[in-house]
């Protein structure tokens, strides 16, 4: 993401874009502070490739997605708007569907449904209705990457470990050398399954908690 | 903003989306279609144990496949072509109406015949393709696939450890009656020409292969007797 931003202009990041960027990767994660988007992580996070492609594929959406919405902000209806951003979520969503079938067709099936539950992800819907429906594109843009880069690693890093402990590959090549093996190291078949998901979240919530002492709820 | 506004809005904007979706699957159709042929030849490849790319599936597939035929229950040869038969449609109707594909390898020498599956898992279907020797018995190669069986489970069909078990194994049995393969809870029985592993957390799954390689490798009965007798 990084490499993508740097060919635009330096004046654009002042520290308060850039705090839009970041804010939403750790003190305002959408998965582990505000807990939002949590099937989805649940349910593509057997493979790192699938969590891969999905993660892309949710930057993409939101990018667009509140750039549109933050463009046609003082056009929209308030009556309507809900339905507005919802028909330009799943118009994105069926791009986005149609490009991996044409191009990624392999990762197209892996993903089968879950591309189009992209459209119920609530991390999307929420953005556009608490930022970009009240602030310009850019920011729009900056707020919806982020968050979107904010479930991405979430995502990476819950189908990292599912992956590796639990079918000994990571991006589909073997990483668990055949030795370990034969010394009587198994996969754990746990891992695969969706609970274990959810308890790899917690898991990260946890740490991230630990790291970050001010997310604590002492109430 | 006065209900006209909100209308005008709603109404210009369904139009706006539909002309952008429908422009961008009419221009990727030819793309996705492609892709669905590719993926068709590298399973049908993948039945009688020819590993194919999706770059060389093309060449393998015309190289390999020397005759792609339909037949109906009664083995007769009836116009038309295999590679467009669909067999989701084809299961529907009745037997004596289904057209039912058969495509004929020429593989060093020897004669196989690979006959497509279609079959109900536990979530949605599952499909494959059984490619049997020239003895028209012993299966040489099969490969399942499936729409939404569970990872780590029911998925494991379209796994090569599930698939490889096949080879080898008997669709008829030394008298020549029909036995097609069954997928065993647990293990199979040592030495057993018409039982495979099934998978631990996935019988429904397993179920619906043993149901698919009955119902699907039954209507092709006839042509069987008649290849052989010929």
């Amino acid at each position: 993401m990084s490499d993508n931003t740097n060919q635009k202009k330096e004046a654009l990041f002042s520290p308060k874009s850039m705090k839009l960027l970041a804010n939403p990767m750790g003190k305002d994660n959408p998965i582990t502070v505000q807990v939002l988007g949590i099937c989805s992580v649940l349910a593509i996070t057997v493979q790192l490739r699938t969590s891969l492609v999905m993660a892309i594929s949710v930057v993409v959406v939101m990018g667009f997605a509140n750039v549109i919405i933050s463009l046609l902000r003082k056009t929209i209806p308030p009556r309507i708007r809900i339905i507005v951003m919802l028909t330009v979520i799943a118009s994105l969503v069926i791009l986005v569907d149609q490009v991996l079938k044409a191009f990624v067709y392999d990762v197209s099936r892996q993903l089968s449904v879950f591309v189009g539950l992209i459209i119920t992800n609530c991390i999307i819907m929420g953005r556009l209705e608490a930022f970009a429906l009240s602030n310009k594109p850019w920011p729009s843009f900056l707020d919806g990457v982020g968050n979107a880069a904010g479930y991405a690693w979430v995502l990476l890093a819950v189908g990292f470990f599912r992956e590796l402990l639990g079918s000994g590959t990571l991006m589909g090549y073997q990483v668990i050398p055949n030795i370990l093996y034969e010394l009587g190291y198994e996969n754990n078949g746990f891992m695969i399954l969706p609970p274990m998901a959810l308890i790899t979240v917690g898991i990260i919530i946890w740490i991230h908690r630990y790291r970050d002492r001010d997310l604590i709820d002492i109430s | 903003m006065t209900n006209r506004y909100v209308f005008l809005y709603a109404s210009a904007m369904v139009i706006i989306v539909a002309l952008v979706l429908a422009s961008a699957a009419t221009l990727l159709r030819p793309l996705q279609e492609r892709n669905m042929r590719i993926e068709k030849m590298q399973n049908i490849l993948a039945a009688i144990n020819i590993p194919a790319s999706r770059a060389e599936a093309e060449t393998l597939f015309n190289r390999y496949i020397t005759t792609t035929k339909i037949v109906n229950h009664l083995g007769e040869e009836v116009e038309g072509d295999a590679f467009e038969v669909e067999l989701q449609d084809e299961n529907r109707k009745e037997v004596s109406e289904r057209q039912l594909p058969v495509y004929i390898a020429e593989l060093d020498g020897e004669t196989l015949y690979i006959l497509p599956l279609r079959g109900n898992g536990l979530w949605g279907p599952i499909w494959g393709y059984v490619g049997l020797k020239s003895d028209l018995a012993t299966i040489a190669g099969a490969n399942f696939d499936h729409a939404s069986e569970t990872p780590g489970l029911g998925a494991e069909i379209s796994d090569a450890p599930f698939q490889e078990q096949f080879a080898g194994k008997r669709i008829f049995d030394q008298q020549g009656n029909f036995r097609p393969v069954r997928v065993v809870k647990g293990r199979a029985p040592e030495g057993d020409d018409h039982a495979v592993d099934g998978i631990s957390g996935g019988t429904i799954t397993s179920n619906g292969v043993t149901n698919m390689l009955r119902d699907g490798l039954e209507v092709y009965k006839s042509y069987f007797e008649k290849m052989k007798t010929s």
